[in-house]
This record gives structure tokens, sequence and C-alpha cells, in this order.
């Protein structure tokens, strides 16, 4: 006999399991419509790889994983893919998630399996993948993805098939466990394959004998050890089955993993043979529908994806004196916001009960400090502590008090005397310090950045003072040295001759290149290049590519710039030839002599030649607004864009009709 | 002396409080210089309680001057909207006052907004990146601009300068993944909620 | 009908608070059947005069803060607590006596504070103080027992209560007085002297203790509290008085037995000790916070003005109550042994 420890607390409601035992696991059937979510597990949704239209075999594979914590989702029958989009799911919030609707065909036609029988020659590695590829969460209720969780980093000693079933009301696994014992052990097997653990147990209350004796019987000579304890509420939760079988606590914050130990559903199990031994991936699971709002109360093979008014039908379900539609079990199940949405994978129960039998909460009452919550935690939390503090809103002494090493398993909500919904509390404020802490975090690195941001303004403004500095101490140094020399300091002058002495310096080391031969060899360069675009124009015609229209612009565009190259040549030949003017070779004072005569000549204008000048720019500049916002309003351009355009046409007109009357005016005066 | 002390009780008092006065002036003046810390590191401890999002809804320039107006000047600790009033009890602890309530002069405390740039009709000025106290703004002049949203504090300080008013406040609304289980509401009050309405969930 | 959304577990246990407390005032009883016995029907004048002016001042709390009485009142708390003051008032007190105890446990010790569960002092004990400290000689003069005077009947007994003075009870010390006024006798000579001291603690107090003891195991049995705080007040209480006994000399503080069977001691370790609102918290504090009132009471009995000291004793650990349940916090699954609070 294998020594068993206790955990501290537990209670025992009443169980409520006749019910639902009362025959074999019965087939659901096929629903009119199926309606699967991408996330039905711990981790990141499932992408989907079909699209409305699809027509899907069973197995097919729906959605891919996304990461290394993420399951692919299946479909559970052949059919056709209506949508894929936002609906109902089954959460407490009534919030919709994206989910693939498939239209059952009848048919039932699936895809090939892989049969495996042997799989002890295959690796490790390999088994893992098809466990991911099948789709596999934890079905116990936690729905954790049963690839990651046995691919742990740290050696493991026991290995844990979990068939307690500690909460009232659910039977699944039960049944599972007297009708499919053979798949369980055999499931546990391919489990212990993996992990090699020193020994592998399966863990069953003592108040399921049936199931006992079916797994006995079938782990015969198997080397698995049935392991069998008193019932007590909540044994099956993993910390706490732990610590009854290996007498071991799981440090908290941390993993099974981290002593040694994974633990299995014996569901998960039965999924795991049928993805290795059969090939199949999970498509369907065991769910207990119970409470006297059901009359015909039982276990069903029920494919994902089915409505949960489906199932309820076939049990019986009479809606009026229903208040409440639980997932899961009266102690940690949620109440799910309408009955059309899709049963999941981690689906173990659906609760109807009547008012009568499971009353709706009375209001709560104060509370009187007795201390029975403390007596019946699992965890040995002070729970009386953490309302109080929940109460006054006081994180810090909740962190303190362990309150995220509470399991939410309502033990405490059900002894208090006052009826206080305890575990609401330690919800919300679990949710209340997360966001706090996010907040903290987005604080802390909004800082970072500002402070950031300051520095570098800082820097830019450093770099600024520097350089101004150094300009203005340059030029002192400049002035001192003219100083010294007797000069008078023209900065005009100066800037000047450093130009000049630039030049210079510059053509010294290239070599004497008058303007002339820059000019020519830029119309030596453009013609080349004209002769090369023309020759890939040609190319490109010969072969009938994409892109001739490009080409040809771009053929148009050089013989343009070829031509403005040639002309400006000849117009420095003949600005060059009458060669007046004494420093003509040296750019910089060229360009400064054209921009004085021009100032000459402007000044030599006349009024009214400068008026008429002007009054050419405007109507050119007012020419090419117009332009500009007729291709707007062609374009269907935006209203703001079309009115700015239009704006500035309208001051054009205005300056235009200024210009106009001004020059009208000096031709008259 | 001692005797002359003796017999004079007012004298003895006197030279007793006055010795005892320069032993523990004694003792402040070492531990003043032995001790002295550089700067006030409360300002510090106030600056990491405020939420950074440089808003200026206080009326300061920034998180920073309002902590060193909280610590030297004995400004009010209700004047910051975005740290609301967990932020205000959050000051009162640290700095051992009274929490008292937000002062509605500076700016309620809503729902946190993320700012949206209507990229069609962005002109690409950067006013809005100078504008904005953690560069959470990308572009540059004439290119387009846009909130990186995982960085923006919902300080509103962008759509002021925006000559085309082309960004919005978009307040965050619960979704699945931020949706959770509110706190019961008080003993006292579910007595009277129960009595009058019976089929609104009670839980919510 | 639309689904409810209601938080989970949807089962609940038997317990209510209206249970509790009935199960408390059943377990009072025993003891109040064998105080009628010895001491006449006083005491059931007085729990019941007393009910009445609980529920009174209870509703009009109630009233003035804008709750629903019905609600409020259905969890039998200001009975219990007025049932526990008047059982530790003499009987045939004078209803005014009774009315301003229960006056100010129900309205300064609990409704002050928030009503149930938010007094940081047991309120019974706090009536009875502060009856003790404004009434001395009403509180100290207790009635002589059957066998040593004539046992009032009902009708002596109300009147007794509502028209003070119009019955002369014959009223006698306590054991637990005659104890400490003692200077020279010993205890011996004390116990042929003062016939009231009965075998062991006193006639009528030996069997009241007994019976409240078996009140207060029943209420172990149904576990409306733990053994915790109980058994360590006991616990300590006896060893102090074994410690200093010192086999019955003119100054001795009285044997163990004495202790334990005397006064208030099982009344108080069983109904007032266990008033879950205003001890310790966890199981181990309540271990730290029983044995500090035994002790207190064995120092405040021998050493301190007052005869009997449960109440005393109470209020000043209902005032270290918070200080220990900071250092007594329950080691939580998962966390490594000797961490710190």
């Amino acid at each position: 006999m294998r020594r068993i420890f206790d955990f501290h607390g537990g209670i025992h409601p009443p169980e409520n399991k006749r019910q639902s035992l009362t025959g074999n696991i019965q087939h659901a059937g096929i629903p009119g419509i199926l309606v699967i979510p991408l996330s039905q597990h711990v981790g990141a949704p499932s992408e989907p790889l079909v699209a409305a239209g699809d027509r899907v075999l069973g197995g097919q594979c729906i959605a891919a994983p996304k990461g290394l914590v993420s399951v692919p989702q299946h479909a559970p029958t052949s059919g056709r893919v209506v949508a894929i989009e936002e609906r109902a799911i089954a959460h407490p919030s009534g919030f919709l998630a994206p989910c693939v609707v498939i239209e059952p065909d009848g048919d039932d036609e699936w895809v090939e399996l892989q049969e495996a029988q042997d799989y002890r020659s295959e690796a490790t590695t390999l088994l893992l993948d098809r466990i991911r590829n099948a789709g596999i969460a934890g079905m116990g209720g936690a729905g954790f993805p049963c690839a990651v969780k046995l691919a742990p980093e740290k050696a493991i000693e026991t290995l844990i098939i979990n068939g307690t079933e500690c909460e009232p009301y659910i039977t699944a696994d039960d049944i599972l466990m007297r009708e499919r014992a053979a798949e369980i052990v055999s499931g546990a097997l391919i489990l212990q394959h993996i992990l090699s653990p020193a020994e592998t147990l399966i863990g069953v209350e003592d108040n399921k004998p049936d199931s006992i004796a079916a797994l006995t019987a079938a782990a015969e000579g198997s080397g698995l050890e049935i392991v069998t304890f008193p019932t007590k509420y909540p044994s099956g939760g993993e910390k706490q089955l732990i610590e009854i079988l290996t007498g071991k606590q799981v440090p908290s914050g941390g993993l099974p993993a981290d002593v040694g130990i994974v633990c299995q559903n014996v569901g998960t199990a039965v999924a795991v043979h049928d993805a290795i031994v059969s090939g199949r991936p999970l498509v369907s699971r065991v769910t207990t529908v119970t409470g006297e709002a059901a009359a015909r109360p039982g276990n069903f093979e029920v494919l994902l994806g089915t409505p949960m008014d489906y199932l309820l039908e076939l049990a019986g379900y009479d809606a009026s004196s229903n208040r409440r539609l639980i997932m899961g079990g009266p102690m940690m199940g949620f109440t799910v916001p309408d009955a059309s949405v899709p049963v999941v994978k981690t689906t173990n129960c659906l609760l109807v009960p009547t008012e009568a039998e499971l009353p709706t909460p009375p209001p709560a009452q104060a509370c009187i400090r007795c201390g029975m919550c403390a007596e019946a935690c699992p965890a040995s939390l002070l729970p009386q502590q953490l309302f109080w503090f929940a109460q006054g809103k006081e994180l810090e002494k909740l962190e303190s008090h362990n309150l995220f090493d509470c399991i939410e398993c309502g033990a405490c909500s059900f002894v208090c005397p006052s009826n206080i919904p305890l575990v609401q509390y330690y919800r919300a404020s679990k949710a209340d310090i997360r966001q706090q802490r996010s907040d903290q975090a987005k604080s802390d690195h909004s800082r970072e950045r500002f402070e950031a941001r300051q520095a570098r303004l800082e820097r830019e403004e450093q770099e600024k003072a520097q350089k101004r500095a150094a300009r203005k101490k340059a030029a002192e140094q400049r002035a001192a040295a003219a100083a010294e020399n007797g000069q008078e300091e023209d900065p005009i002058q100066a800037a000047i001759e450093r130009a000049k002495a630039k030049k210079a310096a510059q053509a010294s080391a290239a070599g004497t290149e008058s303007p002339q031969d820059k000019l020519e060899k830029a119309v030596i360069s453009t013609r080349k290049r004209l002769e090369k675009a023309q020759t890939k124009l040609a190319e490109a015609e010969a072969a009938g590519a994409d892109h001739i229209e490009a080409l040809k612009t771009g053929v148009e565009k050089t013989r343009s710039k070829l031509a403005t190259a040639e002309k400006a040549l000849a117009d420095f030949l003949a600005e060059s030839a009458p060669a007046t003017e004494p420093e003509s070779a040296d750019p910089a004072q060229a360009a400064i002599d054209r921009a004085r005569k021009a100032r000459e000549a402007e000044a030599a204008q006349s009024p009214q030649e400068r008026a008429r000048i002007q009054l050419e720019k405007l109507q050119q500049r007012l020419q090419k607004s117009e332009q500009r916002l007729n291709a707007a309003l062609a374009g269907g351009e935006e209203d703001k864009i079309v009115e700015a355009l239009s704006a500035s046409v309208d001051r054009l007109k205005e300056k235009v009709a200024d210009a106009e009357s001004a020059t009208m005016a000096t031709e008259e005066g | 002396m001692l005797t002359l002390l003796l017999d004079q009780p007012l004298l003895a008092a006197l030279a007793a409080l006055v010795s005892l006065g320069l032993a523990f002036g004694a003792l402040l003046g070492f531990a003043a210089v032995r001790f002295r810390t550089e700067g006030n590191p409360i300002i510090d401890q106030i600056n990491e309680v405020l939420p950074q999002t440089q808003c200026g809804q206080c009326g300061y320039p920034g998180c920073r001057p309002y902590a060193e107006a909280i610590a030297n000047n004995d400004e009010a600790i209700n004047k910051c909207p975005p740290g609301g009033e967990a932020g205000i009890h959050a000051l009162a602890d640290l700095l051992d006052m009274e929490a008292i309530p937000l002062d509605e002069e500076h700016g309620e405390e809503n729902v946190v907004a993320i700012a949206y740039i209507r990229e069609a009709e962005c002109i690409g000025c950067t006013k809005c990146i100078q504008a904005c106290p953690v560069d959470a703004i990308l572009g540059a002049a004439k290119q387009m601009h846009t909130v990186i949203a995982s960085e923006c504090t919902g300080c509103d300080l962008c759509v002021e300068p925006c000559p085309v008013d082309c960004i919005d406040m978009i307040p965050q609304e619960e979704s699945l993944q931020t949706w959770h289980w509110q706190l019961p509401d008080p003993v006292s009050r579910e007595i009277e909620i129960i009595a009058s309405d019976t089929d609104r969930d009670r839980a919510a | 009908m639309a689904l409810l959304r209601i938080t989970s577990p949807h089962a609940h246990g038997p317990n209510s608070t209206a249970s509790v407390m009935q199960k408390v005032l059943l377990a009072t009883l025993p003891g109040i059947v064998v105080l009628t016995h010895f001491f006449g029907p006083g005491t059931i004048v007085n729990i019941l005069w007393g009910g009445v002016v609980a529920i009174a001042c209870e509703a009009l709390a109630l009233a003035l803060r804008g709750r629903p009485l019905g609600f409020y009142l259905k969890d039998y708390s200001a009975l219990v607590t007025s049932t526990l003051l008047c059982i530790a008032l003499p009987p045939y007190a004078p209803w005014w006596l009774i009315a301003i105890g229960v006056a100010s446990s129900i309205l300064l010790a609990k409704q002050l504070y928030g009503g149930l569960g938010y007094n940081p002092f047991n309120p019974a004990m706090v009536g009875y103080v502060v009856l003790l400290i404004s009434f001395p000689v009403q509180m100290t003069a207790w009635a002589s027992p059957r066998g040593l005077g004539d046992v009032p009947g009902i009708l002596d007994a109300v009147r007794a209560c509502f028209m003070p003075g119009s019955f002369d009870a014959i009223t006698m010390a306590t054991p637990l007085d005659v104890l400490k006024q003692n200077k020279s006798l010993l205890v011996e000579d004390l116990w042929t002297q003062n016939p009231q001291f009965g075998r062991w603690a006193g006639i009528g107090w030996e069997w009241a203790n007994l019976a409240f003891l078996t009140g207060g195991a029943w209420l172990l049995y149904q576990r409306i509290f733990t053994w915790h705080a109980p058994i360590a007040m006991l616990v300590s209480l006896t060893l102090l008085s074994a410690i200093f006994y010192d086999g019955g000399s003119s100054a001795s503080g009285g044997s163990p037995l004495f202790h334990l069977l005397s006064g208030a001691t099982m009344f108080g370790a069983f109904f007032i000790v266990t008033d879950p609102v205003s001890s310790a918290v966890s199981n181990r504090g309540r271990l730290v916070y029983g044995a500090l009132i035994g002790a207190l009471i064995y120092i405040i009995r021998v050493r301190g003005n007052y005869p009997d000291a449960v109440a005393f004793a109470v209020l000043i650990m209902n005032f270290a109550a918070p200080f220990i349940d900071h250092y007594t916090q329950p080691r939580t699954y998962g966390h490594a042994p000797k961490e710190k609070p």
C-alpha cells in the first residue's frame, strides 16, 4: 500500500454524481452547425487555414498553432466552412471571439489517419509533434497544450494520471475510467514512454469503486500503480493531488515539473492514445450533462463545436426551470451567457440546476470572522484577511498574504456562514493587482522614453551652442588678426576672398579645367546616357517586357537633358565670346557678376516694365495653380486638399488683379 | 561646584537644560553632516509613483516638475488625473499625508485613450512629433506620421498642434482579453438591489 | 428568462450566521439551568429583559444608519451579545443596570464601529466593564446560593428587577471575592469559615462551570469554533495557578481547580474568548491569544484590584489581536517554512 498524505482543509459537499451515472456514454451525434473557436486552450489562438466556402473532411486541420504554446484545431466531421467570424463563446463575459463555423454534411467523411501501433520505436520529439498536431490540450478543465507540458526542462520522477474528479455532479472521467480503462492505460504508457519517470501513478478517489476495479484490471502487469485516497474536495486540483500522492508541495509561482512531477487528466491520456495509436486528432470529448433541469442526465460523447443547446436538448433540458447554465461543476464552473455557445476541449460538464437545487445566493451578510474559511482552504491561506484587504483595496497586503496562491476552488465561499462571494473578491483583486503591475511597468517605460527625449533635446541644444561659440571664436580671431594687420574688416569682402581661396585651391588640385570644358563634358556624358537608354528600350520592345513605358519616359527625359546641356554649352560659347569681364574664369565671381548685371538691368527697367514682368510671373503661377486644382478635382481628392488648392488659386487671382491694376497705373502715370 | 548647583535649584535646572540642548544640538549637527544625502531622494520616489504621461494637466510641464513641486513647495497631491484615485492614495502613503479627492479642475480620471492619426489627412508637418513628450510618433518632415500605439500614454498634447486636426483620441474599450470580474457590491448595497431587481445579474 | 451571470461557487454549505448564533445560544442553556437552580430565576429575568433592550437598541441603530431592519436583525447576533452579558451580570440586578449594560454593548461597542463583524472589542465584555466601573456596588452584589439561603421565586425575581428596592435578595460575596479579601487565614480555614466555598470552588459555581464546559464541548463538536483559543486559555490558567500555588497559605492565589471551576472561567473560555469577531484570526494566533488571556486572568485575579478578571483580560487581548495576527500567519502551500510575515 502506498503511503498517502493529506492536504490542509477541504470540504465534503454533497456528491450528486449518481444522477448522471445511470447509463453508458451516449453518442450525441452530428448537430446542424459546428462552431469551433480558434482559442480553446491556454496560449496564442490558432490561425485559420481554411476560408469560407471550403469543403473540409473530418479530422482535417482547420487552424494552425501559433508559436510554441498553442495547439491546432480540427474539423470534427466533414462539411462546408460557412464562415470564419466572431461568435459567442463559452466565457462568462459574453464577449465574442473568432470561430470557424462549419455546416456538417452528415457524411462524416474523414481524412486518412496514420496509425502507429508500435510507437516505442519512434523518437520522443516525433511523438510530441504528433500530440501537438492532434490538437491535444488538457481536458480536465485548464486546457494547457499537452505537448508543451510533456517537454519539461527538468527530469521527471513521477507521472500522475488524474482520475480524481473531486467536483460534485461531474462524472465524465468516472465513466471514461469504467468504459475505456484500456485506452487510459495505453495513453498513460505512451506518456510514460515520453517522460521516462521513475513511477507512474493513477490517482482515483475512493467514491468510484467501479472505476478503480476497471482500471486495476486494465493496468494488470503494466507497471502502473492505481492509488486510491479518501474523497475530499478539492483533491483533484493538481497541486493538492501532488501533495496527496507524494507529500511534496509545488513551490509558489512554480510548476509541478519543478519538483519532478507531471500531471495529466485521464481524458487527455485517452486523447493521446487516440492520437498516437489511431492517428485521430482531438475532435470530440465526453461531457456530463446533469442538474434537475435536465430530464435525462448522463454522459455524452460530443463533437467539439456542438452548440450547447443541441446537447442540452438530448438530455431533456427544461429552460423554464433553470436560471444558470454552468460550464463545469458547481464549485469552479462558470456561467455561460446563452445556450448557443459551443462545446470546447475543456467542457467537462454542463450543469443546469433548478432554483431549489442550487439556489441563487442570498445577499451576503457581514463577515463575522469565524475562520471557517481558513479551516477549509487547501492552500492554507487566510481567506478572511484576504476578504478584508480586498474590500479595502489594500493591494500590497493582499500580495503579502499570498493572494496569488489561491486556486479559486471555492471551498471558502462554500463554508462561509454569511454567504460572502469570497472568490469573486479574490478574482477582482488579482485583476486589479495585475493591472497595477502593468500600469507601473508602462509608466516606468514612459518615464525612460521621456528622459531619453529630454537628454536628446539637451544634447542638440548643446551642440548648436558649441558650434555657435566656435564660429564666434573664429570670427573674433580673424578680427584680431585683421586688426593686427591694420586693415578694416569687411565681412562681405572677407567672404568673397575666402571663396576665391577655396576655388583656387580646388582648381590647382584638379588641374586647369575651364567652364567650357565642363559643359562639353556634360554634353558628351549625356549623349552617352541617351544612347544607352535607347538601346535598352529597343531590347525591351523586342522582348515585349513590362516596363516599356518606363523606359520610354526615361529616354524622353535623357533626350531633354541632352538638349539642355547642348543649349548651355552654346549659350556659354556665345556669352564668353565677347569676354569683356576680366575674371570670367571664376564661376563664383561669374555668378556674382551675373547677379549684379541682373540687378542693374532691373534697376534700369522702367516701372512699366517691372510691373509687366511681375504680372507675367503671377499669371504663370496662377496657371500652374489652376492646373493643379483641376487635376485634384478630376482625381477625386479629399475635400480638404481641394479646398486648400482652390484657396490658393483665389489668392493668386487676387494678386493678379492687383498686379494688373498696378500695371495700368504705371502705364497711366 | 556640585554643592553650589545643588544649593541653587534654579541654576541647576538651567544648567541641566542648557547642557542637554548643547548635547543634542551637537548630535543633530553631526548627523546632518555625516548622513547628508545628495539632492532630495523623495523627488525620485514621487516621480516613480506618477504615471509619466507628461500631459501637463496638473499645471506643471511634466511629471518631474510636479514631483519637485510636491516635495519642495508643498503642492497638493490631488492634481494628477491620469494617476487617479490610486495614484493619490499611493502618494498619500508615501508622504504620510491624507488622501484627498481628485481636484476636478485639472481634469477627470478618464478611460485611457490612445492617439490615432488619420493618415489620409496628414500633411507631414512634424508639429505633433515635436509635441509628443515620449517620442511616440514616428515620422519626418513631409513623410507620413503615425502613432506607435504601445508607447502612447494618452496625454493629449499632440491634438492641439495639428494644423489639419487629424488626430483622434480613441478610448480603450474592454475586450475579451481585458475583461475580469468586478468587486461585488458592498454588503449594504446588495440588499437594496436584491429586493427590487431579481433578473439583473448581480455579480457583474 | 435571461441566464444569470454569477461567479462560482454555485453550491453552498449548510452554514449560516443565524444557525451559528442559535447554536451558541443553545449551548448556554445548560449553564443557565444550573445557575437558575442554584441562584434562582434572576438570570432568566435578566436575559429576557436584556434581549428586549438589545433588539430595541439594534433596531434603533440600524434605522439611524438607514439599513433594512429585517435582514440585519435576523442574524441573532444582538441576542447572543445580550444573553452572554446577562449571564455575567448578578441575578436580581435592577432593570436600569441591565439596560445600560446592554445598550452600551450594542450601541457603543458594536454599532458605532459599523455593526456585526466590524467591532474590535468583545461587545458583551465592553458592556460588563462599563457597568463594573460605573456601578461597582451593584455589580458585586451576587445572590446567595441555594442551601445557604432561600432562593427567590420567579415573581420575586421580576419584582427585584423592575422594582429595585422592593425585594431584598440576600447577597453574599462570591468565592473569588472572599479569596481576594483574605489577608490572614489559611485557605483551609477560609474554606471552613466561608460556607459558600462548597467542595472545590463554590456552591453553584462548580456546577455552573461544568455546565458551561459541557455547552462549550458541544460547540466544539459542532465545529462552531476551533479548540485553540479556549484550550490555550485553560491550559495557561492551570499552569500559572499550579506554578504559583504554594499549598494553601494565606497569601495563596488559589489552586488550579479553584481557578478552573470558579467565577466565569469556563463561561469565558467557551463563550467569550471564542467570540470570533474580536479574537485573532489564525489558529496559531488563537493559541497565543488564548494563552495570554489565561495568564492575564490569573494575574489580575491574584494581583489586580478586581475579583474576576475575564472581562479585562479579554479586552486587553482584543487590543493585541491585530498585532498577533501580523506575526502568526500560517505557512501557505508552496512557500518555504520560516518565511517572514
